[in-house]
């Protein structure tokens, strides 16, 4: 051993310790990978891989490039601020194209998309498609303006030209009742089509209204669980926990059963007394419809994490306010509810980030009016075929729910999710 | 519980009001789930009380629904196609989240809490934004409109739950019984089974129902990533009550509330099994 240099520590089979320390954690830290590995894999083709697909989606523009290749490159050379029609090389390509896609059936998808951003697009390029086959030699531009009028209009050719990139914001302007008018410039939609800021507005209210009524609902009787003995609060669980298990069809259905107008709570009341048979209360395909079965069916979320932390108060705190002379509402709202805090918070994040995103129980007891964001997603997705706009639309509330996910992590974190 | 004999007569009051108040809502839980048992039973076609029904007139009454459920073959067809799917997709995404739960909770595991929130996301991203993103990939690479794409939607739902009670229950997890074993000169593979699995067990069962209940009662993923061919129970009840509402609907519900009955016995059963061996559960 020379003097000032320390003795390295080796392990029996003469390697550093340090070194193989450092290579047993190394391995370690591997081996716990490894054991996620299958599960992330796993989860990025079923499940990232797809909301990606929407991500992009939202902003995927290839459909007009792709079907009028010729048309967006050769109008790149034309100034889309001046009020001349473009030169003779951009319509002949305008109408190489339109024969084309003619041909090969694609002609109606970019009519259909560019009819979202002009409404008269579709027709007028199905028109133009069936008319130009006869276009076959110069001067082309003379003859597809003799086919429809519609094809002087500057605008049209702004639309072409704004719409030729790969990607486009137009989808996003869409879900904001915005669009971009003839000058290129962000405008309002005209009145009739502005319906998704106060769609998103009724979806956020409507949520608030039901978390906020969950917690009414749910706060006492979450203390009468949490302060009972454990054997009848078990039993009383059981109530809690039995909606909770039981199918979101089924209490859907249950209540279609109860809030129709032929249904038994108007029954109830029209034996009652209280209403006459022919002034039935109209309680569902509304707001009141959507808002009644969703705070049902949102309960237990709002009793679950209220009720474990409840658990956790000590009893002696109340008796302790009460001996130093605090009455028992001073005793409950300066002692007890402050500690329930942490209960609230999980249990109202955890509702409205479910509450925003529903889709089944609104479209079938929400009617026209008592509808959210995901019903209109659902709708673009399987009757107006508008998928950029629908994906949008998904971006957008993704958006919101994970902003509060991440609030949700800090109040609780994701690791203390507990389940029933 | 006796009230305290200090008690004056307005906290009496209040007492048995909250009382009072407490079973309404409780009752307001539970209620409308019970409405429909009697409903399912009505000789008529519709969805409230008969007058025959009230008077307790048998003629009132009837099993006819019932008889169309088990009957009718595409019911039948829906029935089956539940259960092969939940069945297949609770398989899957039971043993990959248990073994990723059981890589989580090592303590040498880089990354934990970020990889926790991945792994949880299915859960928390509404679900119509998973079904349309599945709807538009799943057609991209060919297994929309399969059973494989049903199931395998529906195992990557089901995957957060398994996580989350199977990392609970390793986090009482006393890891001196795994060296215990491996010291006692029991191979790795050995220890598992041995040793690690029966621990977990509850874990992975309750995991598992979670998983099951989740694609046994998933509708919006069926809606768009199925098609007929892959038409499940709620998908049958979905479709119903948009087009016509028939008491089926009801007797199917009384048959579902009935499932989750014995869930939630089993559930409790295991509850109670893991109170006795661990003492009460901390929350």
């Amino acid at each position: 051993m020379t003097p000032g240099s320390v003795e390295v520590i080796r392990t029996a089979d003469g390697m550093p310790l340090g070194l193989s320390l450092q290579r047993t954690l190394l391995r370690s830290r591997l081996r716990a990978l490894l054991l996620v590995i299958p599960l992330l894999a796993f989860l990025t083709v079923t499940f990232v891989l797809p909301i990606l697909d929407m991500l992009y989606r939202s902003v995927d523009n290839r459909i007009v490039a792709s079907v009028l290749p010729h048309t967006t490159v050769a109008i790149q050379a034309w100034d889309s601020k001046s009020t001349e029609l473009p030169d003779e090389p951009v319509f002949e390509a305008l109408v190489m194209d339109i024969q084309a896609a003619y041909e090969q059936k694609t002609l109606g998808r970019v009519g259909r998309r560019l009819n979202y951003e002009k409404p008269g697009m579709s027709s007028l390029f199905r028109k133009t498609g069936r008319q130009a086959k006869r276009i076959t030699e110069a001067p082309f531009k003379e003859q597809l303006l003799g086919v429809d009028k519609r094809w002087h209009d500057t605008s049209v050719w702004q639309l072409i030209h704004r719409e030729s990139g790969a990607l486009t914001g137009s989808y996003f302007l869409a879900s904001s009742d915005l669009r971009l008018d003839d000058q290129g410039e962000i405008a309002l939609q005209p009145e009739p089509r502005r319906i998704y800021v106060s769609l998103f507005y009724r979806t956020l209210w409507m949520s608030l209204l039901i978390t906020v009524l969950c917690l009414i609902l749910g706060y006492p009787v979450s203390y009468l669980l949490a302060s009972l003995p454990a054997r009848t609060s078990n039993l009383l669980m059981i109530l809690v926990l039995l909606p909770f298990w039981t199918s979101l069809l089924v209490r859907t259905t249950s209540w279609i059963a109860l809030l129709q107008t032929q249904g038994v709570l108007n029954d109830l009341l029209v034996f009652v007394g209280l209403i006459s048979d022919d002034a039935r209360l109209q309680m569902m395909y509304n707001k009141i419809g959507t808002i009644v079965a969703m705070t049902h069916i949102l309960l237990p979320f709002m009793i679950l994490p209220l009720y474990s932390v409840m658990k956790t108060i000590p009893t002696s705190y109340m008796q302790a306010a009460r001996s130093l002379g605090a009455s028992p509402l001073t005793a409950f709202v300066r002692v007890y509810m402050p500690n329930t805090v942490p209960g609230i918070g999980a249990g109202c994040i955890l509702v409205f980030i479910l509450a925003i995103g529903y889709y089944i129980t609104p479209a079938l007891v929400g009617g026209r009016t008592g509808t959210f964001v995901s019903n209109f997603i659902a709708v673009h997705i399987s009757e107006t075929l508008n998928w950029g706009l629908a994906a949008a639309l998904g971006v957008i509330l993704l958006a919101l729910v994970l902003v509060l996910y991440l609030i949700y992590d800090k109040i609780v974190g994701v690791s203390n999710m507990k389940l029933g | 519980m006796a009230l305290p004999i200090y008690y004056s007569p307005f906290e009496k009051g209040w007492h048995y009001t909250y009382r009072v108040i407490c079973a309404a809502i409780l009752v307001f839980l539970v209620a409308p789930i019970f409405v429909i048992v009697p409903l399912s039973f009505n000789a008529l076609p519709y969805f409230t009380f008969s007058p025959e029904m009230l008077s307790l007139d048998p003629a009132g009454y009837s099993t006819q629904w019932y008889r169309e459920f088990f009957t009718e073959e595409s019911w039948q067809h829906a029935v089956r196609n539940s259960f092969v799917i939940a069945i297949f997709a609770t398989l899957i995404s039971t043993l990959l989240g248990t073994l990723a739960a059981l890589g989580l909770s090592r303590s040498q595991m880089p990354f934990k809490a970020a990889f926790m929130a991945l792994l949880i996301s299915p859960m928390i991203v509404p679900l119509i934004i998973s079904a349309a993103g599945m709807y538009f990939f799943y057609t991209r690479i060919g297994i929309a409109s399969t059973h494989l794409g049903v199931i395998l939607a529906h195992a990557a739902l089901g995957t957060p739950f398994v996580v989350i009670t199977v990392t609970a229950t390793l986090t009482n997890f006393d890891h001196s019984l795994t060296r215990a074993a491996a010291s006692l000169g029991a191979s790795p593979t050995e220890t598992f089974f041995k040793v690690t699995v029966p621990l977990i067990l509850p874990g992975v069962v309750s995991g598992a129902l979670f998983a099951f209940i989740t694609s046994f009662d998933e509708v919006v993923v069926v809606l768009f990533v199925g098609s007929v061919e892959q038409r499940t129970i709620p998908w049958k009840m979905f479709s119903g009550i948009r087009e016509e509402i028939r008491p089926t609907i009801l007797a199917v519900a009384t048959l579902l509330v009935c499932v989750s009955i014995l869930l939630l016995t089993v559930l409790e059963l295991l509850r109670r099994r893991n109170e006795r061996l661990h003492g009460p559960a901390s929350s």
